[in-house]
């Protein structure tokens, strides 16, 4: 008799682990998809959008942080967690400016989809309509803040990925912001390089690299579907 | 000298500071905190100046500086002074005091006058519910019980200028309160026997008493003692680490700070055994910046200790236990309470809560293994380590054993520190502080459970009301919906930013109380406002990183379900309200148009 490989129950299927898996990324190495916006398995996690969220034995945890556990019940296709990641990305969608029609990364952005996913029609929310200048100051990169989602995937790339501390995690509550070492504060006097993993890792349209605006179309981009497509 | 002035005199004192600090950069939140006592403020070319001589980045250290309350990153008056806003300095009449001293200095709340001499603000709980109003200092000392003469005599003396160390004396008095007493603030007994006697057992019969103790934490979430020391032992590393969180931020919450004004021997009686039982070489004593007035006492008595042979090398004369004991300081943060937000910002950081697993035990301070107990926790350990489990299990009742203290502030006779075995009713507790004719108590602080009166029958034990201390009263001419607005300002306020529901949940929270408080200009609050407060409750109740953010919204589902009423007499519109005050948002184009008729205005408020 051959060694059972060790699984946990996502939804009803069970899904392979290896040591080292989170619920996230074994069900990602499964082709299952657990709703997420800061994790990425290039970087460290940050557990900060919470999207991920799934009961685990019936216990609230983020997926993308949480140890997978071998006969582990884990739900994440309830209608109250379906509920609780509609309020997530509206609080998202409220706390910034996120005018989609208007953003260079409309169809290529993942708050986007998520919300498209999640069945968003509505803030529900009052917009907190934060006061956020622009910083395009870098030759290269582009700064737009009123799409940060604080995910810190750009804070985790330049540290872990290109070696240069160029993001950082500033103020508290509801004032917390992305922070860009230089002496100006400014992306442009940063270290920063359009070639670093940073400056191409966000889910949103926070960073955007310069002159390749709707290079590729609306209606050919990455999450267009047959409805989108035209 | 100002920071301002020139950066030459500012970075002489951020380098003295680095260098008591041997530029580590662990020492990061303790040498802004430093130099910050000189500068008064620290600007940017000063945190570059800091973060280039310890190795970090410029934004690493704006984003510390940034994080904790304590810290300015903008001008500020060379007098400091922060008015504590718990509810309970509110019902002392704070916010009158605070508007008084405004007038007399000329100055608005939050700004600093324009000579720079002081500036005026509110800050969070400091701990003096029993003898407050009370006001920080310079984050440095305390003024307490205000009142109006005090408040004109204290302008009179800012006004001339006169240095705070000439103030008068009594208004620095800080009494300890005790009420009632039991067996931790009775203290030890005087024929009790020696550390080192105690000591004399083996580390495993000292862990095995404190398991037959049946301890429970006392900073809130009551996990047994001996469970987190078991596993600290057992945990990979060679060094390991023992941390007193005196991080008293619990609004309401004032015992810590009388046990170690008055018990710091035994507090530290406790860290020792607890160190030699999981074999600690390293103890720190987190002390909230609050507190920063009893930080020479505690000096002192460390000091004392390491001349009697209590700390140190062959700590207690056992040859090879080389414990020591050092303090730091935290700057206005709340979430730092938590243990692994307290151990990053012990390392310098941002004190954001960790994300486990690993637990603390497993990989804590400098991911060495580490004990993280509450003051009160180690204070009951110095006893029960001397007189044994069994006694400690003798008290209480059987899943909550021993005596708790409990800061009793609000509407009674005798506020104070008050010492029960657990399980006592809560009845009788206001029974003993003469409250008369209170509607509700607030237990365990704005993180813990709203009681209302026809609940006063239960008990504090885990597991019925469970504490971590704090017990605010509230007699009948209180507005519980006010409280559990004063209490969403203090989570919005106290956010560490990380996560999602979290940070926009609690401000949102508040904005939807203040529209239905009418505290801001926008329409009149309806169903549908309270509605979307029941969203946000289980939102945030349904997963967050820390149990700040879980805990945020129970003063808010606690007084929806027990005092409703305060509720909707508020939500008064028949139908739904904007959120936006209409009339401001045409005021552009009134300006623009050079019209102010009635046509030219909307209302938001429709008729009812």
């Amino acid at each position: 008799m051959s060694a059972v490989d060790p699984t946990f129950d996502l939804d009803g299927q069970p899904v392979p682990l290896q040591p080292g898996d989170t619920i996230l990324s074994a069900a990602a190495r499964a082709g299952l998809d657990i709703p997420h916006l800061c994790w990425s398995d290039e970087v460290s996690g940050s557990a900060s959008c919470r999207l991920c969220t799934v009961l685990a034995d019936g216990r609230p945890v983020a997926a993308c942080v949480t140890p997978a556990v071998a006969g582990q019940k884990v739900e994440c296709r309830t209608a109250s967690l379906a509920t609780q990641r509609l309020r997530l990305l509206q609080m998202l969608f409220v706390e910034g400016n996120h005018f989609c029609p208007g953003c260079e990364k409309s169809g290529n952005c993942v708050l986007q989809v998520q919300a498209e996913r999640a069945g968003m029609t509505a803030l529900h929310f009052e917009a907190l309509n934060p006061e956020r200048p622009v910083d395009a100051s870098h030759p290269d990169v582009l700064f737009e803040p009123n799409r940060c989602i604080l995910c810190q995937l750009c804070v985790r790339a330049s540290d872990e990925i290109d070696g240069k501390r160029v993001f950082a995690i500033g103020g508290h509550g509801i004032a917390t912001r992305l922070l860009i070492d230089s002496p100006s504060g400014r992306l442009g006097d940063s270290a920063l390089s359009v070639h670093d993993r940073a400056a191409h890792i966000c889910p949103v349209g926070a960073l955007l690299p310069k002159r390749v605006g709707f290079a590729v179309p609306i209606g050919r981009r990455r999450f267009d579907n047959e409805d989108t497509r035209g | 000298m100002d920071a301002a002035d020139s950066d030459g005199p500012a970075r002489l004192a951020a380098d003295a500071v680095m260098a008591r600090w041997r530029r580590d950069p662990h020492a990061l939140v303790q040498i802004l905190r430093d130099t910050q006592a000189v500068t008064h403020w620290l600007s940017r070319p000063l945190l570059a100046h800091i973060a280039g001589a310890l190795g970090l980045t410029l934004a690493q250290v704006e984003g510390v500086a940034g994080f904790y309350r304590f810290f300015h990153t903008r001008p500020v008056g060379r007098t400091r002074l922060l008015f504590s806003d718990n509810i309970t300095d509110r019902m002392l009449g704070s916010e009158t005091l605070l508007a008084q001293l405004c007038a007399r200095l000329g100055v608005a709340p939050g700004e600093v006058d324009a000579q720079g001499r002081f500036s005026v603000d509110r800050c969070s709980c400091t701990g003096l519910c029993d003898q407050g109003p009370a006001l920080l200092v310079n984050h440095h000392q305390v003024v307490t019980r205000l009142d109006a003469a005090r408040v004109d005599a204290l302008a009179d003396l800012l006004l001339a200028g006169t240095p705070v160390g000439q103030w008068p004396a009594e208004w620095f008095a800080v009494v300890d309160g005790v009420q009632r007493a039991d067996v931790l603030l009775g203290g030890l007994a005087d024929d009790a026997p020696a550390l080192p006697v105690v000591l004399a057992q083996s580390p495993q019969a000292l862990l095995d008493e404190v398991a037959a103790s049946g301890l429970r934490g006392r900073g809130g979430a009551g996990f047994p003692a001996a469970r987190k020391w078991l596993a600290c032992r057992d945990a990979a590393g060679d060094l390991r680490v023992v941390v007193c969180n005196a991080d008293e931020g619990e609004p309401g919450t004032f015992k810590d700070r009388v046990l170690l004004a008055s018990h710091a021997d035994a507090v530290f009686d406790g860290m020792t055994v607890a160190a030699r039982a999981v074999g600690a070489q390293q103890g720190f004593v987190y002390l909230r910046g609050e507190y920063r007035f009893l930080l020479p006492q505690l000096e002192q008595v460390l000091a004392r200790r390491r001349a009697q042979g209590l700390l140190g090398p062959d700590a207690c004369g056992i040859s090879g236990f080389d414990f020591d004991i050092a303090l730091h300081l935290g700057a206005g943060a709340y979430v730092c309470g938590e243990e692994s937000a307290l151990i990053e910002s012990l390392e310098g950081k941002r004190g954001t809560p960790r994300i486990r697993p690993p637990f603390p035990v497993q990989a804590g301070y400098l991911g060495r293994p580490t004990v993280v107990n509450n003051v009160e926790t180690f204070c009951a350990v110095a006893h029960i380590a001397r007189r044994g489990g069994a006694w400690w299990a003798g008290i209480g009742t059987a899943q909550s054993t021993g005596t708790k203290i409990h800061s009793v502030s609000g509407d009674c006779a005798r506020p104070g520190l008050y010492e029960y075995p657990l399980g006592t009713p809560i009845a009788q507790m206001l029974d003993d502080c003469g409250a008369r004719d209170a509607q509700a108590v607030q237990v365990g602080g704005p993180s813990g459970t709203c009681v209302p009166a026809p609940e006063f029958n239960r008990a504090i034990a885990f597991e019925d009301v469970p504490s971590a201390g704090a017990f605010m009263v509230f007699d009948r001419t209180r507005d519980l919906f006010e409280v559990a607005r004063h209490f969403a300002r203090f989570f919005a306020h106290e956010s560490c930013g990380l996560c999602t529901p979290c940070r926009v949940g609690t401000e949102l929270v508040v904005r939807r109380l203040d529209k239905l408080a009418h505290a801001r200009g926008a329409g009149q609050g309806s169903a549908f406002d309270i509605a979307l407060l029941h969203d946000l409750d289980t939102a945030l109740h349904s997963g967050t990183h820390c149990g700040l953010g879980a805990s945020a919204c129970n003063p808010l589902r606690d007084t929806l379900r027990h005092f409703g009423a305060a509720y909707a007499q508020r939500a008064t519109a028949p139908q739904f309200q904007p959120d936006v005050d209409l009339d401001a948002e045409l005021s552009s184009a009134r300006r623009a148009t050079g019209r102010d008729d009635a046509g030219a205005h909307l209302h938001t408020d429709t008729p009812a």
